[in-house]
């Protein structure tokens, strides 16, 4: 099948490894990702305020490709995901404020028709992880996963739905067929300190150092996360605990980590 | 704008009801950058709800929150207090000059590996 | 034609704050065939039916159209006053122009017009308005008890105590409901075995009283006085009358694993069980579900080692069949599932329980013999964190919480605070609340005693995120009065979950056509005036089922309960409704669209002959209601295709004079 898929921005400079893995994976799995032309940055995060609207435009163009296409819109950085969504959400549910937007683009007015998911939402409702189970020719056995998940993909509970945003277990899922074994643990979805690395970094470091103690405190090996945000404040508290994007564990256990050889 | 007008204000871009909200203290219980701020997230509800904004528009604490949505998915009540303070912090760095964060103080705060989406969400939060 | 009084309620300022009265009367008074209109200030009171009594006789009047508050609250009152004055009670028609007018608007032209068209319907109906006359029907002696927790039981022995038979559906195994799960009792802290068991003898041993344990409710047909249930009874494998209760096919059971619900999955009891010690009927009870011999024929130790013959691996489920006049349920309450509260950490830490679990572990015959011990390792706790709320006053997500408060958590959480303080000084007692709610007698007493005198520490503010860390539980506060997050780390975390209704409660009311609430609790006939009935005849409501309540506030609506429906056994007959379907036999086509629709069964078909034009005979096949089991709910004559179907005092031409009224 064939998906819209949007890198964004940071896949394609600091965080290569989290865009390449999806493809290389998803062409294992009989997936085709189609990359817009033209795309532009998501805006990073989803300014709530009703009356910002300048900021969202580009989520919403890149929504209103993906609903001509009819093909679902498929995102894998966890922050894009939420602008993504969220815009997407307002769309839908905001009149006021998607008659404004429409105002910007043109004749046909958009109203939320995309269907937007995650790559693990792909992963899970679409591809299905019977089916990837069947496609894993490294089975990761005896690696004991802690998954992290941050904010952004589970928050707001409402509008993500994405799974339960105090108990989620789509990536402790993925990890199971995979052949690993999670490691549950209750900073799962808690901050990394986020932004706040560049004014505060003191701030930061508590908040990433409390996600890896306690990772580790549940008998981790290894933590994965969708966003790169969340990997690079992580990264920078961890010895010996490696951080890791969940794309490249599933793409070592489909046997397709190595770039092919020419 | 007066602190009524700029109550009104807030409440009407932020979506958010102060008055639904039971003064249980959940945001502040659940909230990440806590110890951060002067003023908490519970604090920001009830001064919004009371017109109480302008030592709200001096504090640092607008530029504390980490829009985790912590305080959104916990509170019992449905109030977002996330959002009342993302509206007071757009009042602020709306203003002409009030950018909390200038372009040439940035390379100081970066290393090699810092995500490109960092730098996009603070300038989103910060500046205008 | 009529002759037709108009009578205009102020209700105090209630009507006449928003409504012009003296203009409702005079423009009413123009109406035809009203030969008589007034006003006064509370018409329900006795000068006010004594004022309509003296204008029947004065006027001659035919017709009475009382301008007032909704007849829920007083149509009744003014049939009985009519009747007084000479005439039949169905001649009154009120015009609601309180609740459905005066209440739901501010504006006085507005709601003066629109009180005046209402008034203008209700005279229109009262022209074709005939007398009716209601019929009787005899009341069935006996009551059933639907739920036989403390509401169920102390119902069921109040109406046995009055003479009456009774019998009481449980299905648990047991009765005893959620008090026999308790440890002590607040205000007074006496033990709730010791002061439920004797109870649940004494309703046993009753004469009057019969038990149905791991029974259902499957079907109720009929009406008040005259309700036909259906009473399934599980197959517990087990011959009631020959077990003894010995327990020895309980020690010998190898089937030891199965998680026991009594003490919440805090511990394992065989599958063949006996729930506690003081079970009544104090009889074993095979789990289909974990037995090995019923799943795969390999075992049958239990039949062995009964000296008494009383295993039956061959029973089947039985159906009971009987009359009541009167049906009480007491289906009580459970907490809310703590799945979406995870933030607490319910799911990853066995040291994460609820106050329910909490019950059973310092009770003495609980998992731990009431020793207060950390579940995930039996070490003694040091510091314990009580979070009240969770779930309840919650309108964020109908997902997760409850809009209500659960009205007993406050005191209970006083209550486990304050017996650890008692038998353990050396721990530390957090209680985060949001509000203390304690209105109740000795109820705050009691609940400052913990802080005072025995040194739990309330502090106003919740608990944000749990995390289990080596083995102690992380906890994240806020301390809303000193302005500060605090870091607590605990050995135990009580969540105080919010009550519900029983999952059987839903069904429940549908087989009974009992209203409920959005939260399923069932509704009260009146919230002040009529709290223990149903607005369903002959349905009384007891305990928690029809909203959250503590034991004494149950025992004591318990009794209400009983005394109602005790009320309702000592009549011989009971006056029916008349307003109820009938069917134009010249009209009916034998469709059955009416049967289909109905409700209550009331309609039934016979083959009737008819004299046609030409002198012949032809066999039709009509509808014909039963008087006596029609509700008057009026589905059948819209479902009527041909109109044959018509509902006394509510005549399709009575709707339609109304419509026209209003339209006009």
């Amino acid at each position: 099948m064939n998906v819209r898929y949007f890198p964004g921005c940071t896949l394609k400079t600091k965080a290569k490894d989290l865009d390449a893995y999806a493809r290389r994976s998803a062409e294992a799995l009989g997936v085709t990702l189609d990359e817009p032309k033209d795309w532009q940055c998501c805006g990073g995060m989803f300014t709530s305020a009703n009356d910002e609207v300048a900021t969202k435009l580009s989520s919403v163009r890149l929504l209103k490709d993906a609903a001509a296409s009819e093909q679902p819109l498929v995102t894998v950085c966890s922050a894009c995901h939420n602008v993504v969504k969220q815009t997407n959400h307002a769309m839908q549910t905001d009149a006021a404020f998607a008659d404004r937007v429409n105002r910007y683009l043109g004749d046909d007015a958009y109203h939320g028709e995309a269907t937007v998911y995650h790559y693990l939402e792909l992963l899970r409702d679409v591809v299905g992880y019977g089916a990837i189970k069947e496609k894993v020719v490294n089975p990761l056995k005896g690696k004991k996963i802690a998954c992290y998940y941050g904010c952004l993909l589970l928050r707001p509970g409402s509008v993500m739905r994405m799974d339960d945003p105090e108990n989620p277990s789509i990536m402790e899922d993925l990890v199971r067929a995979l052949g690993a074994e999670p490691v549950i643990f209750a900073n799962r979805n808690e901050c990394c300190g986020g932004y706040m690395t560049m004014e505060s970094p003191a701030l930061a470091q508590k908040k990433s150092e409390a996600v890896i103690r306690n990772a580790k405190a549940n008998g981790a090996d290894l933590i994965i996360t969708a966003c790169p945000l969340c990997r690079y404040n992580l990264n920078k508290q961890s010895d010996d605990l490696p951080i890791v994007y969940f794309t490249e564990l599933l793409a070592e256990a489909l046997g397709v980590k190595e770039e092919p050889h020419e | 704008m007066n602190n009524a007008q700029l109550r009104d204000e807030v409440i009407r871009i932020s979506g958010v009801n102060p008055s639904k909200c039971m003064g249980c203290g959940k945001c502040s219980a659940t909230c990440p950058a806590y110890d951060e701020m002067e003023f908490h997230p519970h604090q920001f509800v009830s001064m919004i709800k009371n017109g109480d904004l302008a030592p709200l528009l001096k504090s640092d604490s607008l530029f504390r929150c980490l829009s985790c949505f912590a305080c959104v998915e916990r509170c019992p009540r449905g109030v977002e207090p996330a959002k009342l303070i993302e509206a007071v912090r757009l009042q602020v760095i709306r203003e002409k000059g009030a950018n909390h964060l200038k372009p040439e103080s940035v390379p100081a705060m970066v290393d090699e590996d810092l995500p490109g989406q960092l730098l996009v969400t603070a300038f989103r939060k910060y500046a205008k | 034609m009529q002759r037709i009084g108009v009578f205009v309620c102020w209700c105090g300022s209630n009507i006449a704050g928003t409504v012009d009265v003296k203009a409702v009367a005079e423009a009413l008074s123009h109406e035809p065939g009203v030969v008589f209109s007034t006003d006064y200030q509370y018409m329900c009171s006795q000068a006010g039916q004594d004022m309509i009594k003296a204008s029947v006789a004065e006027h001659h009047l035919t017709g009475i159209v009382v301008c007032s508050c909704s007849p829920r609250m007083h149509e009744a009152t003014f049939r009985k006053t009519a009747t007084a004055a000479g005439l039949n009670p169905y001649m009154v028609e009120i015009a609601n122009i309180r609740e459905q007018c005066s209440w739901v608007h501010k504006d006085m032209p507005i709601g003066t017009e629109k009180a005046i068209i209402l008034g203008k319907a209700a005279v229109a109906k009262v022209h074709l308005n005939a007398p009716l006359t209601p019929g009787e029907s005899p009341v069935t002696k006996r009551a059933l008890v639907i739920g036989g927790g403390i509401a169920g039981i102390q119902t069921a022995l109040d109406i046995a105590d009055a003479g009456f038979k009774v019998d009481i559906v449980e299905k648990k195994p047991t009765i005893g409901g959620k008090m026999a799960q308790l440890d002590k009792t607040f205000p007074t802290l006496d033990c709730a075995a010791c002061i439920l068991t004797p109870k649940m003898v004494d309703v046993a041993q009753h004469e009057n009283v019969r038990i149905f344990s791991y029974s259902e409710v499957s079907e109720v047909k009929g009406f008040v006085g005259n309700f036909d249930v259906t009473i399934k009874k599980h197959a517990r494998f087990v011959k009631e009358d020959l077990c003894t209760g010995c327990g020895a096919c309980v020690d010998k059971c190898p089937m030891k694993k199965v998680p026991n619900e009594f003490n919440l999955g805090m511990d394992n009891r065989p599958a063949i069980y006996i729930p506690f010690a003081q079970a009544v009927p104090k009889v074993a009870t095979i789990d289909p579900a974990h037995c090995n011999m019923l799943k795969n024929g390999k075992c049958g130790l239990c039949a062995r080692v009964c000296t008494a013959g009383a295993i039956d691996y061959t029973q089947q489920d039985e159906y009971v069949q009987e009359k009541y006049g009167a049906i009480v349920v007491a289906t009580g309450f459970n907490p809310i599932s703590m799945d979406k509260f995870d933030e607490f950490a319910y799911n990853q830490s066995k040291d994460v329980i609820t106050s329910l679990e909490f019950e059973r572990l310092t009770n003495a015959a609980g998992p731990t013999a009431g020793k207060l011990l950390r579940p995930s390792d039996g070490a003694h706790p040091h510091t314990l964190v009580f979070v009240q709320c969770v779930g309840s006053r919650c309108t964020a997500c109908a997902e997760k919480g409850k809009e209500y408060c659960s009205k007993i958590c406050c005191m209970y959480t006083a209550k486990h605070a304050m017996l650890v303080r008692d038998k353990y000084p050396d721990v530390d007692v957090y209680v985060f609340y949001i509000d203390v709610r304690t209105p109740g007698k000795n109820f705050d007493e009691f609940y400052r005693r913990a802080v005072e005198e025995y040194g739990v520490k309330y502090i106003k503010g919740t608990v944000g995120k749990v995390v289990p860390e080596n083995g102690v539980l992380k906890v994240q506060a806020s301390d809303l009065l000193n302005n500060k997050q605090l870091h607590i780390d605990a050995d135990m975390v009580v969540l105080a979950a919010a009550i519900e209704p029983d999952r059987s409660a839903r069904p429940l009311a549908t087989m009974l056509t009992a209203s409920m609430d959005t939260n399923d609790f069932f509704t009260e006939a009146h919230p002040k005036l009529r709290p223990v009935e149903s607005p369903t005849a002959g349905v009384f409501l007891s305990g928690a089922c029809q909203g959250p309540k503590d034991i004494p506030e149950t025992v004591s609506q318990a009794g209400a309960a009983a005394s109602k429906v005790i009320g309702l056994l000592a009549k011989d007959k009971l006056m029916g409704n008349p307003c109820v379907a009938s069917s134009n036999e010249a009209m009916c086509n034998g469709c059955s669209s009416c049967a289909n629709v109905c409700p209550y069964g009331a309609i039934t078909y016979e083959d009737k002959e008819f004299r046609m034009p030409d002198r012949t005979v032809a066999l039709r096949r009509v509808a014909k209601v039963n008087p006596a089991v029609c509700q008057g709910c009026g589905c059948c004559t819209v479902a009527c295709p041909s109109g044959a179907m018509d509902l006394n005092g509510f005549k399709n031409d009575q709707i339609l004079a109304e419509v026209d009224a209003i339209c006009k």
